[in-house]
């Protein structure tokens, strides 16, 4: 065990990656304590997967510092990289090699004798459930179970970190919570998971505390808790008029609850007391089609302070 | 523990041809054991029995002035290809060298495994060339063990330099045109059927920069024990430089893609 296990396992300080005049990582400062779950969240380009790439050690830093387990990723990058796993946005397996030679080929990477990859391949397999198909191809394997596999491989080498691009982008709802189930377990035996997502459950599932990032700047931080507390009443009336009403029959609706939005399908009331906004709307004699009210989410925060316009 | 970084990253390559060894080797064997049939046998009839034919090939039959050949043309051949698609594999479709330099690997460590990878596949394909070559008594000679290094060293001499650019380029569109306008004449202008000798004398100073040329001459003294030991230093010179010019761009190319 190391001895300075109270440090921060990542610190990194007014951190700036430019990419010629672009700027996609603009100053964050940024603390990861050790068996830590910490997220960064926010819409594509705003700058997750840069900064990934700069902990993962393969891209180098333009500006401040940054230390990962207290070594600097410019002078030790392959040290700080033999001890994380990374999970790439999209998975890089040889599809015509078997799941168990994959993994074999990853471990010898990391210079792990072949005997003693073998051996925790078959323990990692197990892990993530996919034991019997130890000896099958990758090609034929579903999204899910080959992320499985990338999760497994990234595992091989027991690292203390562990950097998630993306986890479960593109996977059916099953594949997911079978995802979440383990990396939750990994958590449980203290491995310290940094992850980006732009999915909100993902977020509110997985992370102790996590950062919202926009156009390369953080606009939040805190546990989901906090940052819904902080950024959203507590609850949120959502209201469906005939289509193409909304803007004129949410102007009768001045001044109930917090704070209103009208969006293309529904008119969102954001309020402490959700029930007895509903109860104004109706006395106003204001007759939506449906209503209803929900607890505030992360999703909420998310979209008020990133905003709603369509980012590709 | 202790196995060197290139060494590592060239066992990825190494598994992934384990699963495809079996008709690699045969094609290895047959395609050149047809083509030496067909060529050296039929042209090489109508060659040998013309007027002059002692003197045209310095004493050598056709056959036995075609066959070393083939050793320094396969090598080129199948390291040329092996130095474009799966190089753009690597970084955009399977995506292997990403993955390895996610490990403590670095691009330079990435770029070294493939060129180690090329050497080998180089010297597989020369091996099946020899083989066939010592099947017939024109060509057996202990030359060959000298002729199989040269060979692969040709197959390098093309890979190196091909990696390297491959490793910029953003989608295979322009590798068929590699084939035809650069392999396709080299195979034909390069002096593996003909001495170049009988080209018009600007396209042989042309000949003779280029790589296989120096390869076939290697292969061919080699076979034939006419090799020259400053000529062979010359010939080996030229394939090197273009070697290891080759590899410090294709570690600039790795690097410039992987850690951007």
């Amino acid at each position: 065990m190391p001895t300075d296990s109270n440090a921060p396992l990542i610190t990194a300080e007014h951190l700036v990656k430019r990419f010629g005049d672009f700027v996609a990582v603009d100053g964050i400062d940024v603390e990861v304590p050790r068996g830590e779950s910490f997220g960064f969240l926010g819409p594509n380009g705003a700058g997750k997967s840069s900064t990934m790439r700069m902990i993962g050690c393969v891209s180098p830093v333009t500006e401040g510092r940054l230390r990962i387990f207290g070594l600097d990723p410019a002078t030790d990058g392959k040290q700080i990289r033999s001890r994380m796993g990374v999970v790439p946005q999209m998975d890089q397996l040889d599809e015509q090699l078997t799941v168990e030679d994959n993994m074999i080929l990853y471990g010898r990477y990391f210079d792990i004798p072949r005997a003693e990859c073998k051996r925790r391949a078959k323990e990692l397999l197990e892990f993530v459930q996919l034991t019997d198909r130890a000896k099958s191809k990758i090609e034929p394997l579903s999204g899910g179970m080959k992320r499985r596999v990338t999760i497994a491989r990234s595992l091989i080498n027991e690292p203390e970190l562990l950097l998630l691009d993306e986890p479960t982008t593109g996977l059916d709802p099953q594949a997911r919570h079978v995802l979440w189930d383990r990396l939750y377990r990994l958590k449980q035996r203290g491995v310290t998971l940094v992850l980006t997502t732009h999915y909100m459950d993902e977020a509110e599932q997985l992370c102790d505390r996590l950062v919202v990032m926009d156009q390369g700047k953080i606009v939040a931080m805190g546990s989901p808790r906090e940052l819904i507390e902080k950024h959203s009443p507590r609850e949120v009336l959502e209201l469906r008029y005939p289509a193409g009403t909304n803007d004129e029959r949410a102007s009768d609706l001045d001044g109930v609850g917090n704070r209103r939005e009208v969006l293309p399908d529904r008119v969102l009331i954001y309020a402490d007391d959700g029930e007895a906004a509903l109860a104004e709307v109706h006395r106003r004699g204001s007759r939506p089609e449906s209503a209803l009210v929900r607890r505030s989410s992360l999703e909420d925060v998310f979209l008020r302070l990133t905003g709603r316009s369509l980012v590709d | 523990m202790g196995t060197p970084a290139t060494v590592r990253a060239w066992e990825s390559h190494f598994t992934l041809y384990r699963t495809i060894w079996k008709s690699n080797m045969l094609g290895a064997f047959l395609q050149p054991l047809l083509y030496l049939v067909g060529m050296g046998l039929g042209v090489g009839a109508l060659v040998d029995r013309g007027d002059n034919a002692e003197n045209l090939l310095d004493g050598l039959t056709y056959f036995q002035f075609l066959a070393p050949g083939l050793l320094a043309t396969t090598a080129m051949m199948v390291c040329t290809n092996e130095a474009m698609w799966p190089v753009m594999g690597g970084f955009k479709w399977m995506r292997g060298f990403h993955a390895q330099a996610a490990s403590p690997l670095s691009p330079g460590e990435v770029a070294g495994g493939l060129a180690l990878w090329h050497a080998t596949k180089g010297l597989i394909s020369v091996t099946g060339v020899a083989a066939v070559l010592a099947l017939f008594a024109e060509t057996r000679s202990f030359g060959l063990l000298l002729a199989v290094p040269f060979g692969a060293l040709t197959g390098v001499a093309f890979a190196a330099p091909l990696t390297a650019w491959s490793a910029t380029r953003e989608s295979d569109n322009s590798f068929p045109a590699i084939n035809r306008f650069i392999i396709m004449p080299l195979f034909l202008f390069g002096g593996a059927f003909y001495p170049i000798s009988q080209l018009p004398n600007w396209m042989e100073s042309i000949a003779k920069v280029t790589p296989l040329w120096h390869g076939v001459e290697l292969c061919r003294g080699a076979v034939h024990g006419r090799l020259g030991v400053g000529e062979a230093l010359v010939h080996i010179a030229v394939l090197v430089s273009l070697a290891l010019v080759g590899w410090l761009a294709a570690r600039i190319t790795f690097a410039r893609k992987l850690a951007a």
